[in-house]
């Protein structure tokens, strides 16, 4: 059963067509794989499951239920979460700060104290512990990445968008993310959407792969066939994923 | 708890500091302290809008005058004890505070600087239009009029208690929600915080403070409310306070209240320029030495010696 759906999904920004009729399903329990060349719009999907952007047409569906009328902030509530891929942290806030205010849905009635246990927990979980208290700012880019899903973590979500996660990481901090990620699929009983652009993560993680390019969906499957499709070989101009 | 004793031992020794100093100035100073504490209200207030929500305001001194002409008409015209004024003052200026936080919304930056400060220029208008209600020119002198050390003693307990709710509020989710809409709206919003519940709130408790401060101002005028005493320059002197107490931080408020409190009565004595404009030039120096030398404002400054300290 299909616990995330973007049904038919289209949508302009002026003369460019970001999403062209774009239908993709996240099974509840898989890791779910968006790739595509720079521009093919594979942000834009998450940005318009998370509501930042309103389609044209289409639809996004969670859990049976349209989010057409949903405001952007009520869908982490629903149980959608996200990290973005260059990074949207609160500079100001510290590490541990920042991770309390991704617990915000989660926290309400709850008791301070416990708020920053829990948060305190999800840190160590990402590896970021010994961090907690220097502020945002300044630290490297792969552990605010990390941080960014201490924070998504946090809302308790059901389903997590992962922007580049391995973005930035070299191919041993790939194998330990992926090990991670799965670890917290696991752990937490998360649907897991990636957008990502190191094959090396998609082919060990995904259990589905969906490839978007200018748009348009040009093959969906299991990694090892979407791999040797001839029209994402194409898109990708025989680059990465065939060597 | 350990690492709190500092902070609650310097606010016991100012708090007995405050307390102990009525009886030991004369008249004139005391009724100088209490004007510290008024602007100690109004900047806390102001801090919360800008140093925390990211909201710049410099249009405070309207929600003041409307504060301080609650009090004086209820007390004009109902003999409304001035303390439960001062509750009136809180919660119509909350609600107006929501109010105008609602096109705010649409705001930021420069703009919102600009329609602040509309707001600034265009309330101490009112009581001209409407002056059978609130006096004209004249301005509405209050029923009730009050000694200095009465003042002084209202003004520092407004102080603290509006200090202790301002800790309570921004300790904990709804003052993290506050900064982190400051800090990015996208973030916060991914991570369920309505944007617009958070600002028009940040809005209504900044002026509700502003408005007790109003009251407070009036009673330091012999209960006396006008136009004039509500100009642009009031709400300048106010966001000067926030800037010089440190923007988002609540350690530096008493420095910054004293600042604009204090400077422009001490500075009438330098003999600089023996004119009536010398004093103002003084303040407007110490102002941009005060911004060079400390630009994250007092706060910045303790935090920067308790790392030291650490260190």
């Amino acid at each position: 059963m299909a616990l995330l759906t973007l049904d038919q999904a289209r949508l302009r920004f002026g003369g460019i067509v970001a999403l062209d009729d774009v239908s993709l399903a996240v099974e509840e329990g898989s890791i779910a794989g968006l790739i595509g060349p720079n521009g093919a719009g594979k942000t834009t999907a998450f940005n318009a499951i998370t509501r930042l952007y309103r389609l044209d047409s289409g639809d996004v569906i969670f859990d049976g239920r349209s989010l057409r009328h949903t405001r952007p902030s009520r869908v982490v509530r629903l149980g959608i979460a996200r990290t973005f891929q260059n990074l949207e942290l609160f500079p100001r806030l510290t590490v541990l700060e920042n991770v309390l205010v991704g617990a915000h849905v989660s926290s309400r009635f709850r008791r301070e104290r416990d708020v920053r246990r829990d948060a305190l927990e999800t840190l160590a979980a990402v590896g970021c512990a010994e961090h907690a208290n220097r502020p945002a700012a300044g630290l490297p880019f792969g552990t605010l990445k990390r941080v960014e899903l201490a924070r998504a973590l946090a809302a308790k979500p059901r389903v997590l968008l992962l922007d580049e996660p391995a973005g930035g990481l070299n191919h041993e901090e790939v194998d330990e993310l992926a090990g991670l990620i799965r670890h917290l699929r696991d752990e937490r009983e998360l649907t897991i959407l990636l957008v990502e652009h190191h094959m090396r993560l998609v082919m060990q993680l995904c259990d589905h792969v969906h490839v978007l390019d200018f748009g348009k969906t040009i093959a969906s499957g299991i990694p090892a066939h979407v791999q040797r499709d001839p029209a994402v070989i194409e898109a990708y101009l025989g680059g990465e994923l065939a060597a | 708890m350990r690492g709190r004793l500092p902070a609650l031992g310097s606010i016991a020794a100012v708090a007995v500091l405050i307390a102990v100093l009525p009886f030991t100035l004369s008249s004139y100073n005391v009724s100088l302290v209490a004007q510290v504490g008024i602007f100690f209200v109004a900047v806390l207030g102001l801090n919360i809008l800008t140093g925390y929500s990211g909201q710049i305001s410099i249009g405070h001194g309207a929600f003041m005058a409307i504060g301080g002409y609650t009090s004086a008409v209820m007390s004009r015209d109902h003999h409304t004890n001035l303390i439960v004024t001062m509750l009136m003052a809180f919660a119509i200026c909350f609600v107006l505070g929501l109010l105008v936080g609602l096109p705010a919304l649409r705001l930021s930056g420069a703009y919102l600087a600009l329609a602040t400060f509309a707001l600034a220029i265009s309330v101490p208008q009112l009581p001209l239009q409407w002056s059978t209600f609130l006096g004209g020119t004249g301005g509405v002198q209050s029923h009730t009029t009050v000694s200095d050390r009465w003042i002084y003693g209202a003004a520092w307990s407004c102080s603290a208690i509006l200090f202790l709710l301002a800790w309570l509020i921004l300790r904990g989710r709804v003052g993290r929600a506050f900064r982190a809409v400051r800090d990015s709206e996208i973030a916060a919003t991914a991570s369920g915080i309505e944007l617009s519940l958070y600002k028009t709130l940040a809005f209504g408790i900044s002026a509700a403070y502003a408005g007790v401060a109003g009251v407070l101002f009036v009673m330091a005028t012999n209960g006396f409310a006008q136009p004039t005493e509500f100009g642009i320059i009031l709400s300048l002197q106010i966001l000067i306070g926030a800037a010089v107490a440190g923007l988002g931080s609540l350690w530096g408020i008493l420095a910054g209240a004293a600042f604009v409190g204090l400077l422009p009565q001490v500075s009438t004595s330098v003999p600089v320029i023996g004119s009536d404009h010398g004093r103002d030039v003084v303040f407007g120096l110490m102002v941009v030495l005060v911004m060079l030398a400390l630009p994250d404002g007092f706060a910045g400054l303790l935090a920067r010696l308790r790392a030291l300290v650490r260190a």
